[in-house]
C-alpha cells in the first residue's frame, strides 16, 4: 500500500481553478520535490493534504484512509507534519515549548516524556543549546530548524514542506537544507515545495513539475532536470540554468 | 491650617476609597461581558457577531451620563431599582465592556494567522489552539490598552456624582460647601486622581517589563 495517494484533487477559489485533477502517490521514506512557477497551486496542494484548505473534489488517502472524509481531522493532522515558509513559530513560547507542546498537549504524552523527546529532536537539528530562547531571539535559519523540530516531535508519517527556505537570507539556507537532507537519509517521508533546484536535484527521489494547477511532468530528478519530456518543463528549468 | 488640611484629606481619601471600589468593580463587570462580546465578534457566526457588534456600537455612542440616568432613573419604570452605587457600577461596567471588547478583539486578531495554522497542523483542536496559542498572546497584547481603559474608567467614576454616589468628587464638594475654598479642595481631589492614575500606570509598566518576553517589546505589534 502507498503511504499517500492523491487522486483527482480539485480546488477552486471563486472562478479560479487552483488545482485541476492532481494525482500522484508516495511510498514510505520517499522524498518528492514539487517545483513550478509561483501561483500554480503548489502551496494549496500541500494544505489540502492536511486539510488546512478544504479540497473541493477528489480523494487523498493516507495509509489507505481517505483524509477528505475523516470526521476527526485533528487526529489525521497529528500524522502529517507541516513546515511553513514563514516558520509560524509560537512567539510566546520558548524553543523547547514550541517543540514539546504537540506531543504534550495534543498527543497527551507526560510532560517528562514530551520534554525528553523534544530535547532529543532539538539536539538532532543542532539547537539543544537554544532550548530556552524565544523565537524573536533566533536567526531565520534557527527558526526554521525549530519549525522542523516541531513537526518531527509529533513523529508523523509524512512531513509537508511549504517553501521552507524562501523566507531566509541566502547564507542561512544551507543549515536548513542540511537538516532536511539528514531527514531524507534517515528515511523520513517528505513532500517538499521549493525553488532550490540544486537541492531538489540532490535530495529528491522524484520531482513533480506543476503549472497552472496541473502536474505537467513527474519523474526522477535525472529525467526532469536532464531530459524533460515536456517543452514547458524545459523552459521553466532553463530560467535557472541560464542565470 | 494644617488641621483643616488633614481633616479635608481624610474625607477626600474616604471618597477615594469609594472611587477605587467603583473603578475595580466596573472594570471587572466590563471585562466579563467584554470577553463574550470579543469572542462573538472574532469567532461567532454572522448573526452572533451582528448582535455583539450592535451592542458594542450603541454603548460606545452614548454619553456615560445618559447611560447612568437611564439605569438609575429609567429602569425603575420597569420596577428595576438599584442603589446609586450599584447603578454606577452597572453603567460604567456596561460602557467599559464595549470598549474592552475592542481591546480583546484587537488582541485576538493580532495573533498571526500563520501561528493558528501551525497549531492546527500539529493537530490542535479549535479550543486547544485558543487556550495554548491565541489566548496567552492576546492577554499580553491587552495589558497596555487596559491600563488606558483603567484610567478612563477611574476618571469617569466622578460622573457617579450626578446620581448621588458619595465618591471622591462628592466628598470634596461637601467640604467646599462648608469651607468655601473650592480651589484648594478641588486641587486636592485632582491630586488624588493624578496619583492614582499615574501610580497605576507606572506600576503596570514595571510589571510589563518584569514579565516581558523577547519580541513583545513593541506593544501589540506581531513580528516574524
Amino acid at each position: 500500500m502507498k503511504l499517500l495517494e492523491v487522486k483527482n484533487l480539485k480546488k477552486r477559489y471563486k472562478d479560479k481553478e487552483v488545482l485541476k485533477n492532481i494525482s500522484f502517490d508516495m511510498d514510505k521514506t520517499e522524498t518528492i520535490v514539487v517545483i513550478g512557477p509561483s501561483g500554480t497551486g503548489k502551496s494549496t496542494m500541500l494544505k489540502c493534504i492536511n486539510r488546512l484548505v478544504e479540497p473541493d473534489g477528489g480523494q487523498i488517502l493516507l495509509n489507505g484512509q481517505d483524509i477528505t472524509k475523516a470526521r476527526r481531522v485533528e487526529k489525521l493532522r497529528q500524522r502529517i507534519g507541516m513546515v511553513f515558509q514563514e516558520f509560524n513559530l509560537f512567539n510566546h513560547l520558548t524553543v523547547l515549548d514550541n517543540v514539546r507542546i504537540g506531543p504534550w498537549k495534543v498527543k497527551k504524552l507526560s510532560k517528562e516524556k514530551a520534554t525528553k523527546l523534544a530535547m532529543e529532536i532539538l539536539k538532532n537539528v543542532g539547537l539543544d543549546d537554544r532550548a530556552n530562547a524565544y523565537p524573536a531571539e533566533l536567526s531565520g535559519g534557527q527558526k526554521q530548524r525549530v519549525g522542523i523540530a516541531r513537526a518531527l516531535a509529533m513523529e508523523p508519517d509524512l512531513i509537508l514542506f511549504d517553501e521552507p527556505t524562501s523566507a531566509l537570507d541566502p547564507e542561512l539556507v544551507g543549515e536548513v537544507l542540511e537538516v532536511m537532507r539528514n531527514l531524507a537519509e534517515h528515511g523520513m517521508t517528505m513532500l517538499i515545495v521549493t525553488h532550490e533546484m540544486s537541492f531538489a536535484k540532490d535530495i529528491a527521489d522524484r520531482v513533480i513539475f506543476m503549472e497552472n494547477g496541473e502536474i505537467v511532468e513527474d519523474g526522477t530528478p535525472e529525467k526532469i532536470f536532464n531530459a524533460p519530456e515536456k517543452e514547458r518543463t524545459h523552459q521553466f528549468l532553463a530560467q535557472f540554468t541560464n542565470r | 491650617m494644617m488641621g483643616f488640611f488633614l481633616n479635608s484629606m481624610e474625607v477626600i481619601l474616604r471618597g477615594a476609597g469609594v472611587t477605587v471600589k467603583l473603578t475595580v468593580a466596573s472594570l471587572l463587570l466590563g471585562a466579563i461581558i467584554a470577553i463574550f462580546v470579543a469572542l462573538a465578534q472574532v469567532y461567532g457566526k454572522w448573526w452572533i457577531n451582528l448582535i455583539a457588534t450592535t451592542y458594542e456600537r450603541i454603548l460606545r455612542s452614548i454619553p456615560i451620563l445618559i447611560i447612568m440616568f437611564m439605569v438609575f432613573f429609567g429602569l425603575p419604570t420597569f420596577g428595576i431599582r438599584f442603589d446609586p452605587f450599584l447603578a454606577a457600577i452597572i453603567s460604567l461596567g456596561l460602557r467599559s465592556s464595549a470598549y474592552q471588547s475592542q481591546i480583546y478583539r484587537g488582541a485576538l486578531l493580532a495573533v498571526s494567522e500563520g501561528q493558528i495554522m501551525a497549531a492546527r497542523s500539529v493537530g490542535m483542536t479549535g479550543i486547544q489552539t485558543f487556550l495554548h496559542i491565541s489566548f496567552p498572546q492576546a492577554a499580553r497584547f491587552s495589558v497596555a490598552p487596559l491600563t488606558n481603559e483603567f484610567t478612563i474608567v477611574l476618571k469617569d467614576t466622578s460622573i457617579a456624582y450626578a446620581i448621588g454616589v458619595t465618591e471622591l468628587l462628592r466628598e470634596g464638594t461637601y467640604i467646599v460647601s462648608t469651607t468655601y475654598d473650592p480651589l484648594l479642595i478641588y486641587s486636592m481631589c485632582a491630586a488624588v486622581y493624578f496619583i492614582m492614575t499615574f501610580g497605576t500606570n507606572k506600576f503596570v509598566s514595571l510589571l510589563e517589563k518584569g514579565f516581558a518576553i523577547p519580541g513583545y517589546e513593541v506593544r501589540g505589534v506581531e513580528r516574524g
